[in-house]
């Protein structure tokens, strides 16, 4: 089968800004895949290359086997695109802009209806509301829908989950892959790293480059060191001390513990436990727990971020 | 140490039976907090759910429709004007002005909080010295990377000294390194007894607060640290906890057991 999308050494610059420089990768047909990564990474100017929207400096890319600059107008039709941007008519009711977009590519919303019905459904109690009046959540209900409208055969949704509550944002990663199993492929971008649980490949974005591409647990598994969680009554006075310790890697917040990495990568994780733990009953700190935990996508992100940017540096 | 029962010489925030309508809409249906002084405090909802318009009262820039809420010991009917010169509030969208350079931007929140000239200098020096940005002073705003911009917006936000910060979803597509740089200005501010009012949609976050609380169709669903708040629902993670209360529909407990 012939891969969705196809990514060749992809350059692209605004004067003296490279938003993207070098990117390659591959997204195969039917799958969830997530670009992962914070504002002014590039991901949306990758999108917008992929939708026909914008041209390549250098290198090439492909949508459903067709160059997205040469098969620019045929590929329009096949593709369905949701810019990060809310770019409906927020004047026009719920019913209006579908309609609207329907009639952009020939068709009506009854026509389509069985294949818009997951996301209607939810919609159709708002029929008459202005799309401008919708909350977050149903707002990005109905851009997709209306990206749905003409059948594409692949999605480009463009951080559909920014700004979105946590709950309203699990229903739509949810809607997500109920379309996706029905041999639908979507390509997504999102500044959350928890949210590259829900996809079936993602490629972590930042500065224009890619840091990696992997299932989620690839991602993760990738880390390559031991990490522990660090726990105490004074999280703020453990992180302190944590940077003080001569032998920290790496010492981040992450939910109610405090991941760390040791520099000594030679040394038994046992007896990097004992040590850190040591230091910290040392500095006063009490009620210290530390405990190996399995490395997530975003200790990835921050590794390997941490390193490209350390390259330029005095490392 | 529990909600709402903090001595009353130490709270910043206070709100009773808080209520704001919009017609026959209830955007605030009478809530009640108390927030602490050197507090992080997390306001957590659903969109829609009345962060804002509860944030927008608080802050001096809405009246509400009934109950009481003081600000830094200000009341929020009759003395707007103070409250807004005794708290500092930054926003994802709007904080600084693009087309000035760092200092200038410095100067002119100095200004409007009616700073010396010289506290504006002295204040500016020590901030860009804490902060690494020395070399960055005459760089115009636009040119920083937007982890920077959020770290001198947060900063500037504290340069009037003010008890209070409210913080609007200040970290929103940043990237996850600084992220945590930025929180660890705000346990910085908190430890120097600042008042941290914050918004946030990363549900880690939730759980680097001191307490949170989570709104839910105009009232305060639930109120407390993280490890009570997941511990009353049973859930090992705010994320759980934040699920549960905004759509109960999906879950057993319908409404809950909020207060």
């Amino acid at each position: 089968m012939t891969d969705a999308v196809v990514v060749q050494d992809v350059v692209k610059r605004f004067g003296t800004t490279t938003a993207l420089s070098g990117v390659s990768c591959t997204v195969r047909t039917g799958e969830l895949f997530g670009f992962i990564g914070p504002d002014g990474a590039g991901k949306t100017t990758l999108f917008r290359i992929l939708a026909t929207l914008l041209v390549p400096d250098k290198g090439r890319a492909a949508v459903l086997g067709e160059d997205v600059v040469a098969a620019m107008w045929r590929l329009r039709s096949r593709i369905g695109y949701m810019p990060g941007r809310f770019s409906l008519y927020p004047d026009l009711s719920v019913e209006e802009n579908l309609r609207f977009f329907a009639s952009v590519f020939g068709t009506t919303i009854a026509a389509e209806r069985e294949r818009i019905a997951p996301i209607y459904t939810q919609l159709e109690p708002f029929r008459t509301r202005r799309a401008g009046a919708l909350s977050g959540g149903m707002k990005q209900k109905l851009a997709l829908c209306c990206a749905l409208v003409h059948r594409p055969e692949i999605l480009f949704l463009d951080e559909p989950t920014t700004g979105v509550d946590a709950v309203s944002r699990r229903e739509f990663w949810d809607l997500l892959t109920s379309l996706t199993s029905g041999g639908l492929t979507a390509v997504v971008s999102t500044p959350y790293m928890d949210e590259a649980d829900r996809c079936d490949r993602v490629a972590l974005v930042q500065h224009g480059r890619l840091l990696a591409v992997d299932t989620p647990a690839g991602v993760a598994a990738s880390f390559g060191r031991p990490l522990m969680a660090v726990r105490s009554g004074e999280r703020y006075a453990t992180l302190k001390a944590l940077r003080d310790y001569e032998h920290t890697n790496s010492a981040y917040p992450f939910g109610e513990s405090i991941h760390f990495t040791d520099k000594r990568t030679d040394l038994p994780e046992q007896t990097q436990q004992q040590e850190v733990r040591a230091f910290l009953s040392a500095r006063g700190l009490v009620n210290i727990s530390v405990a190996p935990t399995p490395p997530t996508v975003e200790d990835t992100f921050m590794a390997r971020m941490g390193a490209s940017e350390a390259n330029g540096s005095t490392a | 140490m529990s909600a709402g029962a903090a001595d009353a010489a130490d709270v910043t925030i206070r709100a009773k039976e808080l209520t704001r309508t919009f017609g026959r809409f209830i955007a605030v249906d009478h809530i009640s907090f108390d927030v602490r002084g050197g507090e992080v405090f997390g306001f957590l909802g659903a969109n829609g759910a009345g962060k804002t318009t509860a944030i927008r009262m608080l802050t001096g820039l809405l009246k509400p429709s009934a109950g009481q809420a003081t600000v830094a010991g200000f009341d929020v009917y009759r003395q707007s004007e103070a409250i807004k010169r005794h708290i500092g509030y930054m926003s994802q969208r709007f904080s600084l002005y693009e087309d000035l350079t760092v200092y200038e931007n410095i100067q002119l929140y100095g200004g409007i909080y009616d700073l010396s000239n010289r506290q504006i200098r002295d204040r500016a020096e020590n901030m860009l010295q804490r902060l690494g940005f020395r070399d960055a002073a005459a760089a115009l705003v636009r040119s920083l990377p937007l982890g920077w911009r959020q770290k001198l917006a947060f900063s500037v936000a504290l340069l009037h000294q003010p008890r209070i910060v409210f913080l609007d979803e200040p970290t929103s597509g940043v990237d996850p390194i600084t992220r945590r740089q930025f929180w660890e200005l705000i346990y910085e501010a908190a430890a120097a007894g600042t008042t941290v009012f914050v918004t946030t949609h990363y549900m880690d976050e939730a759980e680097y607060c001191d307490r949170i609380s989570i709104m839910v169709d105009g009232k305060i669903g639930a109120i407390g640290t993280p490890s009570e708040l997941k511990s009353r629902f049973g859930t090992d993670s705010v994320d759980e906890v934040f699920v549960r209360l905004a759509r109960p529909t999906s879950s057993s407990a319908p409404g809950g057991t909020a207060q």
